[in-house]
């Protein structure tokens, strides 16, 4: 089954190399990686998808959380969460027709049209992984010339106190008051 | 990390008002600060700053100048399996760094604490393929707890006192310090104390105090309970409280490979070691438990055979300071983060407050049927007068030694005989290499304890392969006026892949066969070391007490059985009771096998 995690992990050079190194060198599959500072500059978030089984996943989880600058791990997977995934898609239109037909698809499923070039366009699209995949899957006759994934970002929709503390909300939310 | 912030090093605590000092000398200083009075090591390019400081700073810090920097590290494991402080070792760039990978593998599978300072080429150099440039933080990064590239000189001071504080606490391992060249030559002021910054780490300590108060019942409850113990019960220094909860329970304790020690193999209540060369009854009785309580331990494969088929019956509570380490290889029922030592003090007083004094009377039936095990497949070998049989030559290291020296081994039959055998009774008394199994790890360990413990016997107990991996530290052994013994077991052959190839693959031997060995009492002399020899039985024990007792570094090669195994011995593939016992147990079997359940 597919699993989110959200890592928080102290900010330093080459922490991010350790967690990508454990899943390599535990066998544990990454299916996609996203990172970012979050609003404390000292940590970052890491949002990783994986699968495995619940035993694996534990497993993974208390690798993670053993490795000394990571803060705290989370499977999004089992917590009010939501998630999106940004995708570039640079598709194929050599005649008008095609063109119409794809950007009345762009315009039927609210999409944005990031750059409209002489045979092509460029469509950026966000959605949660299964969307994405099904957009890409409508878009393939078509012809894609090139496509890009972000991977997923997840957020959580009741961070405990902990991750807010981390992730440096505390901090936002006491900065906003003060204004 | 995407970005890097290039944080100042915080400067906490008071400026002290010495002089700047170059990077070299804050290391060292650093080093004192943390109590180190040894450093096993081996000069070069990139350590020419820090060998520099080392020749000023006098008697306060001792380097132990090795002939290989595997052999320096596993003299700083040793050093610290022996002691439980922190083994330090102190190499150059690249080879000087790639040659002690085996050690720190050996350390972070053993858990043995250890910083390990390795140079590196000079800042503006890395990245370059310079001479001797290795990424040695991506080398180490899988098998290290923890390792640092020092990028500041004001940086130094305060990664030393981090790696030693990561390296000894909660599981220890190793961690390692790379220090650019450059880094080593800049100067700043002394700090005088340094703060930690580790806000992601915090090694457990109790357990919550219900989780006792429901294991203690539930071993309480148990009928067929069996306490299975190992390496964190020696780093926790639990073996006090150990005793006293496996006495106060009346249970049946068997410890790992790396427990050997920390409960007497001698005390009525000890099974011995259970796993693939095991004692029959520990492993048994794993089997038929209805209980298994597990401290300190990480249910590794050599202890549980094939899963599906280990202690089917059992409830298992597992306590250990990883949480990684619970519930990894086999389904856990409590899974309880904390150190050994703390949470059986909290049984222990748990029991106490409970009020009720566990008679053993309650364990009557379950220890009945571990005597039967133990009487149907006690160890056993066939004696002979031709040839010394190598369990034979462990009994009588027992025996000689009182039960009392420190051993050193390698891995392979000599390991398994020797823990079979030997009858460890205190922990830090069997330094080997267990988890990643390194052949040439038992020398240089014995001479790294011998180093600490001046006043103590060591002896080395390694095999005629794995004693001519790292040989070569005969010289260090000599040099620093040593008293270490080495017992090389000789078969003329690696023993136990000779002995997977004699039963798993028809005896076709493969590259098993040493056809040449040097003479091992040449090469003890030519190293200014005494050599001794015992090729027949009458001879064994006469060699092993005159090679005792005499002082300074002595070799003694014992010839033994070629063609011998170990035994019992779980097959591969097979659960932990269908163990293949000594071809003289079949000679002698008495009907009625106890081992299933009727």
């Amino acid at each position: 089954m597919r699993h989110t995690l959200s890592i928080l992990v102290e900010n330093r050079f080459g922490e991010l190399a350790r967690i990508v190194g454990l899943f390599g060198a535990r066998g544990y599959n990454i299916e996609s990686l996203t990172v970012a500072e979050t609003l404390d500059p000292q940590h970052s978030c890491v949002t990783l998808v994986t699968s495995g089984d619940d035993r694996t996943i534990e497993q993974i989880v208390k690798q993670v959380n053993k490795l000394v600058r990571v803060l705290h791990v989370a499977d999004l997977t089992s917590h009010a969460h939501f998630e999106r995934e940004l995708v570039l898609i640079n598709v194929k239109t050599e005649t008008s027709a095609a063109m119409q037909t794809v950007l009345s698809l762009v315009s039927r499923r609210h999409l944005h049209v990031a750059e409209v070039m002489e045979d092509g366009l460029i469509i950026e699209a966000t959605g949660e992984w299964k969307q994405i995949n099904a957009l890409v899957k409508e878009l393939m006759p078509f012809g894609i010339r090139h496509i890009v994934r972000t991977g997923t970002v997840a957020v959580w929709k009741n961070p405990t106190a902990e991750v807010m503390e981390m992730a440096g909300m505390t901090k936002a939310m006491f900065c906003k008051d003060q204004a | 990390m995407p970005v890097n912030t290039a944080e100042e090093p915080a400067q906490s605590g008071q400026e002290s008002t010495q002089e700047p000092m170059r990077g070299a000398r804050i290391l060292l200083e650093a080093l004192l600060r943390e109590g180190v009075d040894t450093i096993f090591g081996y000069p070069g390019g990139a350590v020419l700053h820090i060998y520099d400081e080392l020749a000023r700073i006098g008697p306060r810090l001792r380097h132990v100048l090795a002939r290989h920097e595997q052999g320096a590290i596993h003299m700083a494991e040793g050093y610290s399996k022996a002691t439980g402080k922190t083994g330090v070792v102190l190499v150059t760039s690249g080879p000087g760094a790639t040659n002690t990978i085996t050690g720190i593998a050996n350390a972070y599978m053993d858990s043995t604490p250890l910083v390990v300072i390795t140079g590196q080429v000079p800042r503006k150099m890395i990245g370059t393929d310079a001479f001797q440039e290795v990424d040695t933080i991506g080398i180490t990064r899988p098998c290290t707890k923890y390792n640092y590239m020092v990028r500041d000189v004001r940086e130094l001071a305060g990664i030393v006192h981090e790696a030693f504080y990561l390296a000894a606490s909660g599981r220890p391992g190793p961690v390692l310090v790379d220090i650019p060249k450059d880094v080593t030559a800049e100067e700043c002021l002394f700090q005088d104390s340094c703060e930690l910054h580790l806000p992601g780490y915090h090694p457990p300590a109790k357990a919550r105090q219900e989780e006792v108060e429901r294991i203690l019942e539930r071993v309480l409850a148990a009928e067929r309970p069996v306490f299975y113990v190992g390496g964190g019960i020696v780093h926790s220094g639990a073996t006090d409280e150990l005793m006293a909860l496996a006495e106060a329970l009346q249970l049946p304790v068997t410890p790992t490979l790396m427990g050997l020690g920390c409960f007497p193999a001698a005390h009525p209540l000890s099974l011995g070691m259970l796993g693939m060369h095991g004692t029959y009854w520990a492993n048994m009785a794993m089997t038929e438990a209805d209980l298994i309580l597990a401290i300190g331990v990480r249910f590794d494969d050599r202890v549980t055979g094939a899963l599906e088929k280990f202690a089917p019956r059992a409830e298992i509570v597992h306590v250990d300071v990883d949480a990684s380490s619970l519930g990894k290889n086999v389904p856990t029922h409590w899974m309880i983060e904390g150190d050994a030592k703390a949470v059986m003090q909290q049984l222990l007083d748990a029991l106490t407050a409970g009020g009720s004094r566990p008679s053993r009377q309650r364990l009557d039936n379950w220890w009945r049927r571990i005597e039967s095990w133990k009487a149907y497949a006690p160890l056993s070998y066939q004696r002979s007068s031709e040839v010394i049989k190598p369990q034979q030559l462990c009994e009588e290291l027992d025996r000689i030694t009182g039960g009392e020296a420190i051993m050193a081994t390698d891995v392979g039959q000599h390991q398994m005989w020797l823990a079979q055998y030997y009858g460890f009774r205190r922990p830090r008394q069997l330094l080997t290499s267990g988890g990643l199994g390194a052949m040439g790890y038992g020398f240089p360990a014995a001479l790294g304890a011998q180093m600490a413990l001046p006043e103590q016997q060591v002896i080395a107990f390694v095999g005629d392969g794995g004693f001519q991996m790292t040989a070569q530290e005969l010289a260090t052994a000599v040099q620093y006026g040593t008293n270490t013994k080495i017992v090389v077991m000789n078969n003329n052959s690696l023993g136990m892949v000779r002995q997977w190839q004699e039963i798993f693959y028809d005896r076709n031997y493969s590259h098993v066969d040493m056809e040449w060995t040097p003479d091992f009492i040449k090469l003890a002399e030519a190293y200014g070391a005494t050599g001794l020899r015992a090729r027949h039985p009458g001879e064994l024990t006469e060699v092993l007490e005159r090679g005792l007792s005499t002082p300074g570094v002595v070799v003694m090669e014992i010839l033994v059985e070629q063609e011998e195994n170990v035994y019992p011995m779980i097959p591969p593939g097979a659960g932990i009771n269908e163990m293949v016992l000594s071809p003289s147990h079949a000679r002698n079997v008495p009907a009625g096998d106890p081992g299933s359940e009727p």
